[in-house]
């Protein structure tokens, strides 16, 4: 009950499970999520704990399996996407799903193996039969060259001389010797130059690129490769060759010596070239269907892991009973669900088929719960925005139920544009129909994920400003006559006021309301219409919008303070509604709840008729802080005499604030020793109910009576820090009273962004539709279409985003700074149940999944 | 040859097999991603609406929206009715309904695309 407004009721409890069933028990309480667990060991390394064996099996089967969805992944097989949900397998059942993993590794790893391998041999076989066949084209080429030699007169020399170079070599009886081979591209030239600089011209080298891409065997990236034919004379040349192409990492082929051969050779390897490609493609295909083997089962077993893995991490929490034959785990867990609880460990035994059963026992602490609010869907937006600030201590009030209202109501105070409204809240009512779509609750854009988790409050805060658009009369910054506007042009004329020449004459012409039949009435809902054509809209709606900021404020800021009352009560500390929150209230409201009640006054008692002698409200509340106004009218009779009441009163409830309380808790701690049943009088710091009922109660059991209170024993009594406890109150106060000026000055911000927001759509609508709506010419029509178009994106883009999430942030600064600091302290701590769902994957992590 | 060589052939092989991919796509008539044809499709109903509506709010003469009609100092001389102005008013209302129209097209069209694009999704998976 009362969960969203104040937090669960949490204890402290102590589960004693068997040995035997403890697997299986705190199975059951992973998958309800319930309790947290603390850490009853915390003095041990994580390799001195007791289960450290087994969580390193866990990390071994995870290893393997981030091996298999590794290859899955490479291999291009989709997991199949099932809602599996397996529980987390017996100790006794670990062995077979660890050997089936280790199995499949070996087996993976062989045939991957075997694939490379094969692989490479098919690469070698085609750059042989690629590097045959060019080099072939090299022979025909020097070959069909020989006949022309001759022709060629002018340039004797070259060819004159490899001519007397081979006949001088071949008397000399070198042998001719060639090397073949390929090389990548890139590297031709430098092995060029490096050819000619070591053998000195010993060596001719020839190549010829190959035509298509071959894959690099080590990088398995598609390059280009290069066939060259070096032929050479002499063995120490055939040595400084061959290490400069080990050097550049070419791959070396025998050269043919005889066309005969080099035929044989090609025709060999053609055929050894089709069977490889017919095993290549049986191992491909069997390394498919060992993988898509895999893939099926694959899911479950990462599922099945992690839970294996949580849970011994969990038994290495818990402590060991003295008879070494009960662990006893120390969890932190909701009053409400303490049966729930008992009802899992019943579940567990009863699955471990054990005799003896696990049990939960309450234990009274004193250390601080953590905070656990319970939220739907709906809610958790909410709460999301509030646990940013900071999270709630132990049942405290929690703002977000009053958040779910307020927040959307200043964001559309901000923003209030009927259009864009309308488009936000279609927006979001998309997003929430389609909420279990899978595909939008997976994505993993994070900017996504943002808006998708907060899609209920986009929805709310587009429909409040629908609303806020309906007021300020502001669709796309044109206004909408939808009742009839109240004011009328034509009843200037009748009545005399203006003639015709008035209005060639005149660039600004004013209507009076004082005039019969100029204003019938006021527009029944939201700004009149008349005022989108005014020259002075400006001046009229300031005025109205920082008069409704400043009241929006007041109202908010009280509404927080007496918030601070449902705490004072609730932690029994009554002299803090006395001493604290009626201070608070009184200088608040006698101050600006009073500049409120002008605002208001003036607004309803003076009309058009004497808006000459309508006051300055700005005026009047200078001079009721200095006493003065002996000069002006009064608003009403009696002002000065009420002012002059509430300065006093305002004035007055400072020092109470700041020396009320700390005064009383010392007259109360000192002035009062024969009271005092209890060792350690209040705590005035953290206080909450069971502390002292669960104090109280230690208390009586150890059989203290009132005379012992000189004697503390084990207890020491608490120092009532008089120093300590003023500076605190006296912070508070400055930071109080002070921040009231400031906060509600910092509630003008509605009134500045719902300005900026307006006019960024005037100033859009009129450079950028009214030159597509202006177009006189009969094309002017087609170039309506791409101008919408434009006017469309910056509407988005401008208005909706950046003038949205602009305004988001400012009702959230409203909402964590000037409404939360009136009585939220958010030191608290979250709890974090031990749940299974809430665990992360690191396969997740790594995209794997 | 330097890496940017080595990376450039890449791309030309790369390059090679996206533009059949693409040219048996545009054969289909599938011309937008799914993403495109979304857009279009929300941008188009937006824009149906919009100029209908600013269309009618036209055609009844309203006076908020006096600056948007082209108005020149000649039209501003005859007075009751002012029939010129009328006649601007409603020849800009006409403006918007044509403009409503050819967003009916390019919303139809994406629709098509939007259907093409589920089709071809079905057929891989």
């Amino acid at each position: 009950m009362c969960s969203l407004l104040r937090g669960e009721e949490m204890c402290l409890a102590q589960l004693f499970l068997q040995s035997g069933s403890a697997y299986d028990c705190i199975s059951e309480l992973g998958e309800l999520g319930l309790v947290e667990f603390r850490d009853l060991n915390p003095s041990v390394t994580t390799f001195q704990r007791k289960h450290v064996n087994e969580i390193k099996k866990c990390e071994e089967m995870e290893r393997i399996l981030g091996y298999l969805l590794r290859e899955v992944k490479k291999a291009d097989i989709s997991l199949p996407e099932r809602d599996v949900n397996p529980v987390a397998p017996l100790p006794k059942h670990i062995m077979s799903i660890m050997e089936q993993l280790q199995r499949l590794e070996v087996e993976l790893g062989e045939v991957t193996r075997n694939k490379d391998k094969l692989q490479r041999n098919l690469l070698e076989l085609t750059e042989y039969t690629h590097m045959l066949r060019i080099t072939r084209t090299f022979v025909q080429r020097s070959v069909e060259r020989e006949p022309l030699q001759a022709q060629y007169e002018e340039f004797p020399f070259l060819e004159k001389d490899t001519m007397l170079e081979y006949s001088s070599m071949q008397r000399l009886g070198a042998k001719l010797g060639f090397i073949s081979g390929l090389i990548q591209r890139t590297k031709i030239q430098a092995f060029e130059r490096m050819l000619w600089r070591v053998c000195k011209g010993y060596t001719i080298l020839s190549y010829a690129e190959v035509e298509e891409y071959l894959e690099d065997p080590d990088t398995g990236e598609p390059s280009k490769r290069v066939v060259f034919l070096i032929s050479y004379w002499g063995d120490q040349i055939g040595q400084k060759v061959k290490k400069i192409c080990d050097c550049y990492h070419c791959h070396l082929y025998p050269y043919p010596s005889s066309n005969e051969e080099r035929n044989d050779v090609v025709e060999g390897l053609r055929t050894r070239i089709q069977d490889l490609h017919t095993v290549l493609h049986r191992t491909e295909d069997y390394l498919k269907q060992v993988l898509m083997k895999a893939s099926e089962s694959v899911y479950t077993w990462v599922i099945q892991v992690k839970k294996m893995k949580a849970i011994y991490y969990i038994l290495n929490l818990c402590s060991l009973d003295v008879t070494n034959k009960c662990l006893i785990a120390e969890v932190w867990c909701p009053v409400d669900d303490i049966p729930t609880l008992q009802r899992a460990l019943e579940e567990g035994s009863r699955k471990s088929g054990s005799t003896v059963p696990s049990f939960v026992n309450r234990i009274p602490t004193n250390d601080a719960p953590p905070t656990l609010i319970r939220t739907n869907k709906f809610t958790s937006g909410f709460q999301n925005i509030v646990d940013a600030y900071g999270v709630g201590n132990y049942r405290e009030v929690n703002p977000a139920p009053f958040t779910i209202i307020t927040f959307p109501f200043l964001f559309a105070v901000m923003f209030g544009d009927l259009g864009h409204g309308a488009i936000m809240a279609l927006f979001a009512l998309w997003m929430v129909l389609y909420e279990n779509n899978r595909k939008l609750k997976n994505t993993r854009n994070e900017i996504w994920n943002t808006f998708f988790e907060g899609r209920y409050i986009i929805l709310m805060m587009g429909l409040f400003s629908i609303y806020t658009g309906l007021i300020y009369n502001d669709c796309f910054s044109k206004s909408l006559n939808i009742f009839g506007s109240g004011w009328s042009v034509k009843a200037m004329f009748t009545e005399g006021v203006w003639k015709i020449a008035d209005i060639r004459g005149n660039r600004f012409l004013t209507l009076d309301p004082n005039v019969t039949g100029v204003f019938t009435g006021p527009y029944p809902l939201g700004i009149d219409p008349i005022w989108n054509l005014a020259s002075n809209r400006l001046t009229f709606l300031n005025s109205y919008k920082m008069k409704m900021s400043v009241i929006l404020g007041i109202i908010h800021m009280s509404f927080g303070v007496i918030l601070s009352t449902y705490n004072h009560l609730h932690f029994k500390k009554k002299y803090n509604l006395y001493l604290v929150f009626l201070p608070e209230l009184l200088f608040l409201l006698c101050l600006f709840g009073y500049l409120a009640f002008m605002i208001i006054y003036k607004w309803l008692v003076f009309t058009a008729k004497d808006s000459r002698l309508a006051p300055s409200i700005l005026i009047h509340f200078i001079n009721m802080f200095l006493m003065q106004g002996d000069g002006m009218q009064p608003l009403y009779p009696g002002q000065t005499g009420l002012q002059v009441f509430l300065v006093v009163i305002a004035v007055l409830s400072v020092p109470v604030l700041l020396l009320g309380k700390p005064v009383y808790l010392y007259w109360l701690h000192n002035g009062s020793n024969r009271i005092g049943m209890y060792r350690g009088y209040e705590r005035v710091r953290r206080n909450s109910e069971e502390e002292l009922y669960l104090m109280r109660a230690h208390d009586m059991e150890e059989g203290s009576g009132h005379s012992d209170l000189s004697t503390s024993g084990e207890r020491p009594t608490e120092e009532f820090d008089f120093g300590d406890e003023f500076l605190h109150q006296a912070i508070h106060t400055i930071e109080y009273c002070l921040g009231c000026v400031s906060n509600t000055a910092s509630y003008l911000r509605l009134w500045a962004l719902s300005l900026a927001h307006a006019q960024l759509s005037e100033v859009l609508w009129a450079m950028v539709m009214r030159v597509g709506l202006r177009m006189d010419t009969t094309l002017g029509v087609l170039f309506l279409v791409p101008v919408f178009c434009l006017f469309a994106v910056l509407t988005v883009s401008i208005l909706l985003v950046m003038e949205g999430l602009s305004a988001f942030l400012h009702a959230l600064r409203l909402h964590w700074v000037e409404f939360q600091n009136k009585f939220y302290s958010g030191t608290g701590v979250k709890l974090c149940p031990f749940s299974f769902s809430l665990l992360p994957s690191s396969f997740e992590h790594d995209g794997l999944l | 040859m330097t890496n940017t060589d080595r990376s450039l052939t890449q791309f030309d092989q790369q390059q090679d097999s996206f533009l059949l991919e693409y040219i048996s796509l545009i054969m289909r008539g599938l011309i937008c991603g799914p993403k495109v044809a979304a857009c279009g499709m929300v941008l188009s109903a937006w824009g149906v609406i919009m100029l209908a509506m600013v269309g009618i709010f036209f055609s009844t003469h309203s006076a908020v929206l006096f600056e948007d009609v082209p108005v020149t100092k000649d039209d501003l001389k005859d007075t009751d009715p002012p029939h010129r102005i009328y006649a601007l008013y409603n020849k800009v209302g006409y403006n918007c309904f044509i403009a409503a129209g050819i967003y009916v097209l390019f919303g139809l069209f994406s629709c098509c695309q939007m259907k093409l694009n589920k089709r071809k999704e079905y057929l891989v998976h």
